[in-house]
């Protein structure tokens, strides 16, 4: 083009573009979409602020804790783990709803850092979920919940649940590339989820589970962030056996997030870029 | 490959492209040994039905899609092996238009800028303009799930172009326009090629090849079958000719030696449809001496009129069938010499 100064005549940056600053486009763009279809966040934050109330004046008064303790106190960092659990639902549904459109060939036809698209999907991921769990906790404070450790272990706390929300995000990555549409991505999402968050100490303490409940749900993630946040955060965290998991929650919760990293964002990256074909 | 610089050197060139698709129903052969060149500076127009590979072959040239076999490169890059050099001075404006709905119109300029490594002032300025320039400043502040189909794809257009790339491939650019967004985005590809831009585009439409491209190749089961001109192609089909539709089917061989003598040539008969086809090198002067000599016989006729090869014809003279359908289901006329049934 005469009027199109080549580009190959500048002098070129890294040969795989800015990783940095593609994944902050990448970031900048999914947060914009939030104030830009506002039922999705108005609907996210009604429905957390339902589970609160459905828990804790649905079952408040009907599941005892071994040890005593408030409820509400008990359930709150279930919530939080279970709302952020869905984080890779969250992040599901967005991947499926950029491969379907056409906009990814976009993406992949440009001189941007390969993984830029999905690092920046996770990123707002967890920027979104901090706005989640900040509602949370607000309707929480407003049902009686409260922490109790000062804020460094409150904050500890808060950085753990984003973590597990981060990790739980590049599940939903690799989920949102296998399947097909939006809903079967919803679908699958869902059914793998609510088993995981149910089978867990997020609701009722682990010795009220049946016997061979309980190893499951000991070793489960979602026990595992759930227990710590109790743990950091002065809630009662019955202990249903001696088990690894239920002794070392924080240290649990941060091997299953290296885990879940560890795995599922090289099958991510490496789908991604074998959708060409 | 060396350093893409200017030169006679083609911008494209395509040595035996092959491409299988492996889905669960089998295998589709998308392109079966294709060959392409294009030199630099030029206009060149994919013409082909649907589901000829056109897509296919803009997807390997612009480093989407790796060719099961065969070579390509583009501006002297490897489709393959240099495919992120390569991204760097490619625009690419697909089938369907690839911008986001939730942003608005600038902000999908700015951040595919910012994406084409392009610095941020420099992307917002080069938006303002090209919002300009595509007659979308009125709209360029709100989200583009606002924008009619015809801005959509002029803002498309816009986001292949703001890295200032040396090579621009549009993917049927006028599918699924109305007729005035088709004729607004063919004056903006127009544009960009007085302004010399290297440009491949596809479309199904020999009108629309002709009107945009200096050449054109003709893309059938994933092979190129010709290469020309328009005139060129059309040529081969025999350029323009007169169709006339006769009231009575008992007058049709009557009819048939009145075309065929004013035309100088034999014309063609499709008894089913009562239409007669003749080549009309005259042009508009042929058709009023043709409508004479029919009402001077006084063979009512239905409908009469000129008409210019369409691409259906462009096929069947090249490949023997109609471009979008299946043998069986096109009946193409039979070609029946003057006279020969009296
Ligand atoms: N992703 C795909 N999977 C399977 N078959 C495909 C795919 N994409 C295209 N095809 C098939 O490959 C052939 C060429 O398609 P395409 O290049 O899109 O043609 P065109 O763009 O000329 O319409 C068609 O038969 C089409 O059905
Ligand atoms: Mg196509």
């Amino acid at each position: 083009m005469s009027s199109a100064v080549s580009s190959a005549d500048r002098p070129t940056r890294e040969e795989h573009g800015s990783a940095l600053s593609d994944t902050l486009v990448v970031t900048w763009r999914n947060l914009k979409r939030i104030p830009r279809i506002p039922e999705l966040a108005i609907f996210a934050i009604l429905q957390s602020i339902m589970f609160v109330l459905l828990f804790a004046f649905v079952f408040g008064g009907a599941i005892p804790l071994p040890g005593g303790g408030s409820y509400r106190e008990f359930l709150m960092p279930g919530i939080f783990a279970q709302t952020l659990a869905f984080a890779a639902a969250t992040t599901a549904i967005g991947m499926v709803d950029d491969m379907q459109k056409g906009l990814i060939d976009r993406f992949r036809s440009l001189p941007m850092s390969r993984s830029a698209f999905i690092t920046g999907r996770t990123v707002s991921d967890v920027i979104y979920n901090l706005g989640i769990l900040i509602v949370l906790m607000l309707s929480g404070l407003a049902v009686g919940w409260r922490v109790h450790e000062g804020v460094t272990r409150f904050l500890a706390g808060v950085a753990l649940t984003l973590l597990f929300a981060y990790a739980m995000s590049w599940v939903g990555v690799w989920l949102g590339m296998l399947v097909p549409t939006v809903e079967v991505g919803q679908q699958v999402a869902f059914t793998a989820i609510f088993p995981l968050t149910f089978l867990s100490n997020a609701f009722v303490p682990l010795p009220t589970l049946p016997g061979w409940l309980q190893p499951v749900a000991d070793w489960n993630p979602v026990s595992a962030i759930t227990a710590a946040l109790r743990e950091l955060w002065g809630n009662p965290n019955p202990y249903g056996t001696s088990s690894f998991p239920s002794e070392h929650p924080v240290l649990m919760t941060l091997i299953w997030t290296a885990v879940f990293i560890a795995v599922f964002a090289p099958l991510g990256v490496r789908r991604y870029r074998a959708t060409s074909k | 490959m060396g350093s893409p610089v200017g030169g006679p050197a083609p911008a494209i060139t395509a040595e035996g492209l092959t491409k299988i698709y492996r889905t669960r129903a089998g295998e589709v052969r998308a392109l079966d040994g294709l060959d392409l060149q294009v030199p630099e500076g030029s206009v060149l127009a994919l013409l082909g039905p649907n589901g000829a590979g056109k897509t296919t072959t803009v997807r390997i040239l612009a480093t989407l899609l790796r060719p099961d076999s065969g070579y390509a490169s583009v501006l002297g890059y490897d489709v393959v092996r240099d495919a992120q050099k390569l991204r760097r001075v490619i625009g690419l404006s697909g089938q369907y238009a690839a911008v986001d709905e939730n942003l608005t119109g600038r902000e999908n300029l700015w951040m595919f800028g910012r994406l084409y490594q392009v610095s941020s002032p420099t992307a917002k300025e080069r938006a303002g303009e090209l919002l300009d320039q595509f007659d979308l400043s009125g709209a360029a502040d709100r989200p583009v799930k606002t924008y009619s189909g015809g801005m959509r794809r002029r803002l498309d257009l816009a986001a292949a172009l703001i890295g200032r790339p040396r090579l621009l491939f549009l993917d049927e650019p006028t599918t699924g326009l109305d007729p005035r967004s088709r004729i607004g985005m063919w004056d903006v590809i127009r544009r960009l090629v007085r302004e010399g831009a290297t440009l491949l585009l596809t479309t199904q439409y020999l009108e629309e090849a002709d009107a945009l491209a200096n050449s054109i190749a003709v893309v059938d089961s994933g092979k190129i079958i010709a290469t020309g001109t328009a005139d060129e192609l059309k040529s081969q089909v025999g350029g323009e000719r007169v169709e006339v539709i006769v009231h009575d089917p008992n007058r049709l061989d009557e009819a048939l030696r009145k075309v065929s003598d004013c035309c100088l040539a034999e014309a063609t008969v499709d008894r089913h449809t009562r239409k007669l086809t003749a080549p009309a090198s005259g042009g508009a002067r042929q058709l009023v001496t043709v409508i004479r000599a029919l009402d001077d016989a006084g063979i009512a006729i239905d409908d009469i009129g000129l008409r210019r090869p369409t691409l259906d014809d462009v096929f069947l003279s090249l490949t023997g069938h109609a471009a979008e359908l299946a043998e069986s289901e096109s009946e193409p006329a039979t070609a029946v010499p003057a006279g020969s049934t009296a």
